[in-house]
């Protein structure tokens, strides 16, 4: 199985706040903050199956999401902040009271 | 059939509290809402009456006394309880939660800590120039875009106070203004910039290191304008602050891109150190994009109530100041706290695992109008009327402008203020007698 190593940018998009409003348990709110966007080329890279389902996994877990090719710099990658992007951010602060929601080392590991 | 139109509606999502709404209301249901934006739209049809969270103890239905009986056994029992949340309700209601908190000796926070506590720090230390939306619309001929998403977050943002809007003395709007976007990915926001700088992630440190030097030009030895500075040449960065200076009111829009980013506080005491440096030569100013619509309401409540804007502990009976000591996250991380008021936000869908999972295992109370990612867990489920939907009261927006919510429609249940004071009663009573 094809799979990249990069790191993990959580971010806002609209598509999130406007289905978190809607209802956190909605299937419109948990299919866009399972959505990873990626750059086209790492997109190509990892060989997606039908369902462009790929494993997210970091230092704390491993979570399953649905790729979608999006114009972006190589070797980074975002998810929507949510329950889910929260399982794969560890409990560091640096004692700063902020977690690291931006910058975490991950593999992409597609799921054929 | 009753039909009434309210007009000059706030929306209580994001922290431009756009004040423009129109909201018809028909028997006391919200029909239609307009001048608003995808996200606030679903978040006020939404909050109705008949999509109230439920009333509940340990799973079961009850009534409001035994609701605020049992929070209140909770809270007395606690030896480290945390009141958190508070940046979706009135000031008014965090005023009684800072004296709920100081009743029961606990430990106070909202999600600034982890969202723009940073800047919050940051200001703390060097101070920030800032302005109001109002002076950003009407004066504004260069904005600069820093690790934020306004399109995303902010929809309405652009067309109402900076890029898009057509001011006093910018009365062509978008052809008046020069707009620079700085990322580390092309966005919707960046689309609309004349200039997107496009940068590696956790360079912002460096950059605006090298901005501030540029700005009273100090040389660089070793680089040259073809040398890359956070992914971008020098030449570029040289170019933008020259643009800085020759702007007659330039304006810092910061995002989360820059507070929970490495370098963290370090990076906003940077910016807002460059942006007062920018005032030797014109006017520049800088603004945090503050999401939650009352998140600097918070702040502000518990600076004037405490003195502290954040992560505040009452354990020792008198209040305490400590980022990442006291912060909620750092607290339910190092397992510090034994119950838990969780009030107008959902950690639950904001918190990493590791401190949901802890919260799970502590007695908790949530006061919030609708179902959240809580809900199915807390011991203590309370109902609220949703502020600027069902009850009035006050909201700061992110330009530190206090702005008052309207009550537009009748609620079967109390606001997020009455909710803290019945508690708060019971909770006294118990600690008197």
């Amino acid at each position: 199985m094809n799979s990249i190593e990069g790191l993990l940018i959580t971010v806002r998009t609209g598509r999130q706040g406007a289905a978190m409003e809607k209802g956190k348990f909605s299937a419109e709110y948990i299919k866009e903050i399972s959505t990873l966007v990626i750059n086209p080329e790492d997109f190509s890279s990892l060989g997606l199956g039908s369902e462009k389902k790929a494993i997210l996994k970091s230092h704390s877990a491993e979570i399953t999401v649905t790729c979608q090719s999006v114009e972006g710099p190589k070797g980074i990658f975002f998810l929507p902040l949510g329950p889910l992007a929260n399982m794969v951010i560890d409990g560091e602060t640096n004692g700063t009271g902020v977690p690291n929601y931006k910058g975490i080392p991950v593999s992409v590991t597609a799921v054929k | 059939m009753t039909v009434s139109l309210h007009q000059d509606v706030v929306c209580a999502f994001c922290g431009s509290l756009c004040d423009d709404l129109e909201v018809e209301v028909e028997n006391n249901e919200i029909k239609k809402v307009k001048n608003v934006c995808a996200i606030g739209r679903n978040k006020i049809m939404h909050q109705q009456p008949h999509n109230m969270a439920p009333l509940r103890v340990n799973g079961k239905e009850c009534s409001l006394d035994d609701a605020y009986n049992e929070a209140a056994r909770i809270l007395t029992e606690a030896k480290a309880p945390i009141i958190y949340g508070l940046s979706s309700t009135t000031a008014e209601a965090n005023s009684e939660a800072v004296e709920l908190a100081e009743l029961l000796n606990a430990a106070i926070d909202n999600p600034s800590s982890y969202c723009h506590g940073p800047g919050v720090l940051a200001r703390q230390h060097v101070g920030m120039s800032t302005c109001t939306l109002g002076e950003v619309k009407n004066r504004a001929d260069l904005i600069v875009i820093w690790g934020a998403n306004p399109m995303e977050s902010h929809p309405r943002h652009f067309n109402q106070y900076s890029v898009m809007a057509k001011g006093m003395y910018v009365p062509d709007g978008r052809k008046g203004r020069k707009v620079v976007a700085i990322d580390v990915r092309p966005t919707m926001s960046s689309k609309n910039a004349d200039i997107f700088l496009q940068i590696t992630p956790g360079s912002d440190f460096e950059i605006i290191n090298v901005l501030r030097s540029l700005a009273k030009n100090l040389k660089l030895e070793g680089l040259t304008d073809e040398s890359l500075v956070g992914g971008v040449p020098l030449a570029n960065w040289r170019e933008l602050v020259e643009m800085m200076k020759a702007s007659h009111y330039g304006v810092v829009l910061f995002g989360i891109g820059l507070t929970q980013s490495r370098g963290k506080d370090l990076n906003i005491e940077h910016i807002l150190s460059l942006v007062d440096e920018l005032n030797r030569y014109t006017r520049f100013y800088a603004i945090p994009m503050r999401g939650h619509a009352n998140v600097n309401g918070s702040n502000q409540v518990l600076v004037w109530r405490t003195g502290f804007p954040l992560a505040v502990n009452f354990y020792r009976g008198y209040p305490r100041f400590n980022p990442g000591e006291f912060s909620v996250f750092d607290m339910l991380i190092r397992k510090e706290v034994d119950a838990a008021v969780i009030i107008a936000t959902d950690p639950a869908a904001h918190l990493p695992q590791a401190a949901v999972k802890y919260l799970q295992s502590i007695p908790t109370i949530l006061i919030d109008p609708i179902e959240n990612l809580v809900t199915p867990w807390a011991n203590v489920v309370i109902p609220v009327a949703p502020a600027g939907i069902g009850t009035e009261g006050t909201y700061y927006r992110m330009d530190n402008v206090p702005l008052r919510l309207k009550k537009i429609i009748d609620f079967p249940c109390p606001s997020d203020y009455e909710v803290l004071h019945a508690i708060k009663e019971r909770v006294s009573h118990v600690k008197n007698s």
